[in-house]
């Protein structure tokens, strides 16, 4: 790990400041640290090089409440842990406890928070070599990963630049509930959708995420238009615990009267962001949940996956995820574990 | 087969066995569920592991390692590592002092444990992609891996060997595979397959395996003046770490002394010297101070060895009455450029099965990769994979019951050797292990049970592997306070050594186990064979055994120099040590204590050193550990997810000496069983050789949540030809295991697979 500056802010106005007094910019820019369970992983390993860090631990940014209207708002301080365990969440949108749970491992829930779970890094193999040729890593020097092991790889929305995947749960649990994420800027507040927050690689793959330089996520809005939905997430991996998802699927359902009213999806696993799988969606909004329905939009949605050399797998196994998960929720089956 | 080898078999066959030990019969220690003596200090934290050692002035170093798998050095910048801060000393092949190559790992003789004949950063050619080429000294181990990153090489590549499946088409046989023949064969297998009624011809494939022991490798040396040097070094090796240092830096092997009494797990990738622990060595020579070298988990894979990948045949021929009428286990390992070592996988179908016409063999091919080494029950683990997959494939050919099929060819006497068995329980394992399982006998149906969207399948097979019982040393001393310390330089890595030392040793002399203490881990000691081919306890055993009878001799001529002891007039072969001295056998009540002997004689001690001779019980009879195991596993029909449900290994390994130490390592071993069968893989690159997934994250080892309820039940019956009985039981638990878990998948999804690891994709 290099030497770096360390400074501690107080309160979201100290961090932007201190963030914005950094001289350095470009890969090697001041970073916020939060729970610091990739960041640190990526210091170590020399990919990550910040020239300074800014530790935004005590800021007071950890609470989860009600918001006027039936929302919930969670700081970004709140502990993955903590967001899974809250009462609130518990009730409104068991979906993200759901998530948040079959995440990582105890351990690192602890640390890890809600900003940070937003800000972590695609996984890759060769991303994670500083041996290997990588454009995330070092823009234009290659992809090893395309012609290298790409079990893990994305079938979606990939580049000939980057075939990386988004290895996060509660991000795609926060894209299906139509999460908001608040931020704080030098030029102010914005928000941005969760199913807009992270990137596909297209020519820059460098950059994750929408948000900007010097930017600090405050919290995450939870609408109420998907609280209380019939939901459930499924995370098809290669071990029953602490292993990223092959493919998950992140599902929320209403259904009156033998239709399908309301309906949130989203895919993990698939894609160098979190995959809102809005043709699928459109295709089943108003329709019966039949399970010929749900295989016949899981295929539109999956129609433009392309397979690499080792993960093809994972098109048919999203299409069968994505008709069990919804076949499940709709009462047809009930065995999700 | 070496001419000499055969005329020791020879000989090994008309000399007499040695008298069955009278251990075999007694309870008071050895059997019993003892806690273990170091429990307390593991868990409580106090127990020092090598890196832990608090040293004055200790420096770190770091290791810069090749990104290419072949090719020069061509040039290489030190300057900005040299300034960055902390730095004490950067080494290179260009500085580096010259060390010689160690011996090969032997345990005959003089102890070695060389494990590559790679030149370490002597060197400017580069022959494996993650070697050496840089140590960096600082006074902080961060500060040193930082300035590891700032060397600067540059290379004059060539193409390497880095494809396992590239490398094949140029394997040969090699002279030998740990000793014995590469290929036996008898009659004409071929041709009876040809013409059989049933067979099964299957080709497999295991992945390569990587070490990745809770402990990371680490070593601190210090040097005292510039011939003798003290390391702390995590090690499954004592003296042949010792001697091979002593052999790679010009020393006396007096003036090396090696420390390790707790290795946290080793299971074959602390048997060796790998470059670690030199290169340890030779910063703390070229910088005067003492020096630690703590691995990261990515050097580990770097420099460490793994197990070997196999690509293998099994075809099998049987009769409508189930009897095999033909055998042939075929196949290919890697090895590295810089090794030899052919894993056996091909051992395991010479001493299983009643095969009247076999080939059994292997050839094996050269890799630019790290040196392959040992990993628990090397050979065997993925032998067995093979062999029990394709003999479970039989048994639904000839729709037959998998173990009585496996009971029809139960064979009376070694189908390779001819030799007897020591000791054979199979039936009774099976038998056993099929009532508390609750196997339902009779051919198998696929996919026959399922719990919703789960299809259920139960699995079955053999695991096998030899009892070894390595050359030894042990010191016994029995002092007139009547306590006895027991010696040796063995090491406990988690298996529970000194509880089980401890207790063979009272049992041995006749003392309470708290009146006797056990002192291991260090090479000063008397020289203990490797803790490897789970072969420690009973090499040890045996040689406190044979110290304890000099010692009985010796002790009873003391007694019998006072004219009035009730030994008076015994020989030598009518007393016991029993009763914390010497009774009369069959009397227990007539004898003295040690005490009494030894302070009548005004003898503060009496004390002796044995080492045993070479295992020649195992040259006149097979002798081998069995396990039958069992598992349930279920398989989502639609995501193709494997999970198992319940496992039970029943094993026949001689008498069980201490049922909660061995309980657990049976477990461990179905536990990495688990790993091989469903998760691990080693993920070379092709293109540069490069381990990819040189992680924990990656390189899936099983979780908790992996691991389901392991019952685990043994036959108890002792070997007569052993000590105690007993046989090793570090190896035997992770044989069988990935079989069994293809086998159960097989009967639920009526898929057979047969590469591993079973990834779900591979179901689907």
């Amino acid at each position: 790990m290099n030497d770096f500056m360390f400074t501690r802010a107080t309160d979201t106005t100290s961090a932007l400041k201190l963030i914005s007094e950094t001289p350095d910019h470009g890969a090697n820019a001041a970073r916020f640290l939060a729970g610091g369970t990739n960041l640190i992983d990526l210091m170590r390993e020399g990919i990550e090089q910040p020239q300074s860090l800014v530790d935004i631990t005590p800021l007071p940014l950890s609470e989860i409440r009600e918001l006027p209207g039936g929302g919930v708002r969670v700081g970004a301080m709140v502990r993955n842990s903590h967001l899974a365990a809250h009462p609130l969440i518990r009730q409104k949108y068991p979906l993200l406890s759901q998530a948040i749970l079959m995440g990582a491992s105890a351990q690192l829930r602890n640390m890890a928070t809600t900003g940070g779970n937003l800000m972590q890094r695609t996984r890759c193999y060769y991303f994670y070599d500083v041996a290997a040729a990588c454009n995330k890593r070092a823009p234009g020097s290659g992809c090893d990963a395309v012609d290298g092991f790409n079990r893990i790889h994305a079938i979606l929305g990939a580049s000939p630049q980057c075939i990386a995947t988004h290895p996060s749960d509660m991000c795609v649990a926060l894209t299906a509930l139509d999460g908001i994420v608040n931020i704080s800027g030098p030029s102010g507040e914005r928000q941005i959708a969760a199913a807009e927050f992270h990137r596909l690689p297209g020519g820059t793959p460098e950059i994750d995420t929408n948000l900007k330089l010097g930017e600090l996520i405050t919290s995450v809005d939870l609408p109420a238009s998907t609280a209380g939905l019939a939901s459930a997430y499924r995370k098809v991996r290669d071990r029953a615990s602490y292993a990223f998802a092959l493919v998950s699927v992140a599902a929320a359902l209403k259904i009156e009267e033998g239709e399908i009213r309301e309906i949130r999806l989203a895919l993990g696993g698939v894609a160098h962001k979190p995959w809102r799988a809005s043709v699928a969606e459109e295709l089943l909004r108003g329709k019966e949940p039949t399970p010929e329905n749900f295989a016949m939009a899981a295929a539109a949605e999956l129609a433009p996956a392309k397979p690499l050399k080792h993960n093809a797998f994972k098109i048919e196994l999203a299409k069968r995820t994505i008709a069990l998960v919804l076949s499940e929720l709709s009462g047809d089956k009930g065995t999700a574990q | 087969m070496s001419v000499k080898k055969k005329i020791v078999e020879t000989a090994a066959h008309v000399m007499q066995d040695r008298d069955r030990d009278r251990l075999i019969n007694q309870h008071r220690y050895i059997g019993q569920p003892i806690d273990r003596l170091d429990g307390r200090i593991k868990v409580t934290g106090a127990a020092r592991f090598s890196a832990e050692y608090p040293i004055e002035g200790l420096m770190f170093a770091a290791l810069a390692y090749s990104t290419i798998s072949k090719g020069v050095i061509e040039s290489i910048d030190t300057e900005e590592a040299e300034r960055a801060p902390g730095v004490i000393k950067v080494i290179t092949h260009l500085n580096a002092r010259a060390m010689k190559v160690p011996k090969p790992l032997s345990t005959e003789g003089k102890p070695s444990a060389g494990v590559t004949d790679a030149k370490i950063l002597n060197t400017d050619q580069i022959t494996w992609n993650g070697q050496p080429i840089a140590v960096v000294v600082a006074d902080t181990e961060e500060r040193a891996e930082y300035a590891a990153t700032l060397i600067k090489v540059k290379y004059a590549a060539k193409p390497g060997m880095n494809s396992f499946e590239a490398a094949i088409p140029s394997a040969t046989k090699p002279k030998e595979v740990l000793g014995e023949d590469p290929e036996v064969r008898k009659g004409d297998p071929d041709a009876v397959f040809i013409s059989a009624t049933h067979r099964v011809d299957l080709k497999f494939t295991t992945p390569p395996h990587n070490h990745n022991a809770i402990e990371p490798h680490a070593t601190i040396a210090i040097w005292d003046g510039d011939d003798k040097v003290t390391l702390y070094d995590t090690s499954q090796f004592t003296a042949g770490a010792a001697n091979s240092i002593a052999d790679i830096f010009g020393l006396k092997e007096e003036n090396v002394r090696v420390i390790s009494p707790f290795v946290g797990g080793g299971f074959g990738g602390k048997g060796g010297i790998w470059p670690y622990n030199q290169l340890t060595v030779l910063a703390a020579r070229m910088t005067g101070r003492p020096v630690r070298i703590a691995l990261t988990r990515a050097g580990v894979f770097r420099i460490v060895g793994g197990r070997t990948p196999s690509q293998q045949r099994v075809a099998i021929a049987a009769d409508d009455s189930g009897k095999i009428s033909a055998f042939i286990h075929e196949g290919v390992t890697a090895q590295s450029t810089n090794n030899n070592f052919p894993e056996q996988f091909s051992f395991p179908p010479r001493h299983l099965y009643a095969i009247p016409a076999y080939r059994i063999g292997q050839v094996v091919c050269d890799v630019n990769r790290i040196a392959n080494t040992f990993m628990r029950a090397p050979g065997e683990s993925i032998g067995t994979f093979a062999v029990e997959s394709a003999m479970d494939a039989m048994a639904y050919e000839l729709h037959m019951d998998p173990i009585e099929f496996r009971m029809r060819n139960e064979p009376e006497k070694d189908p390779v050797s001819g030799n007897e068995f020591s000791s054979r329980h199979m039936r009774e394992a099976y038998r056993m292990g099929a009532e508390k399982f609750g196997w339902r006998s009779g051919p198998q149906a696929i996919r026959s049970q399922r719990n919703g969207d789960w299809l259920i399948g139960q699995g079955v097979a053999t695991g096998t592997y030899p009892m070894y019982r390595m050359t030894s040393a042990a010191r016994v001393r029995i002092s007139a306070d009547g306590t006895a310390l027991v010696q040796s330089s063995a090491q406990e890595m988690g298996m529970g050594t000194e509880t089980a030392q401890t207790q063979h040793a009272a049992e041995r002399l006749g003392l309470p186990m708290e009146k006797v203490r056990f002192e291991y881990g260090d090479s000063s000691l008397p020289w203990a064979g490797v803790a490897g081919g789970s072969s420690q306890t009973v090499s040890i055993a045996l040689a406190v055994q044979q110290a304890s009878e000099k010692l009985l001799a010796e002790l009873l001529a003391l007694a019998q120099k006072e004219p009035t002891s009730v030994l008076k007039g015994a020989k030598v072969n009518e007393v016991i040590m029993a009763n914390e001295g010497i009774s009369r056998k069959g009397q227990p009540s007539i004898g003295e204590s040690y005490a009494v002997i030894l302070k009548r004689a005004g003898k503060d001690h009496v004390a002796s050193e044995q080492k045993t001779g070479a295992a020649i019980e195992t040259m006149k009879y097979s002798m081998h550990s069995f396990a039958a195991q069992f598992c349930e596993v279920r398989v989502h029909e639609l995501t193709g997810e494997i999970r198992i449900n319940r496992w039970l290994g029943s094993f026949d390994t001689g008498r069980i000496l201490n049922p909660k130490t061995a309980v657990s390592q049976f477990r461990g071993g179905i536990i990495m069983g688990i790993g091989m069968a469903m998760t691990e893989e080693t993920m070379f690159d092709d293109r540069t050789g490069r381990i990819m997934n040189a992680t924990l994250a990656e390189y899936h080892l099983p979780v908790q949540a992996d691991v389901p309820h392991i019952d685990v039940m043994y036959t108890d019956i002792p070997d007569p030809q052993t000590p105690m009985g007993a046989h090793g039981i570090g190896e035997i638990g992770i044989t069988g295991v990935a079989a069994a878990i293809s086998n159960a998948v097989f009967h639920a999804t009526g898929k057979r697979i047969t590469a591993l690891p079973i990834t779900l994709d591979k179901v689907l």
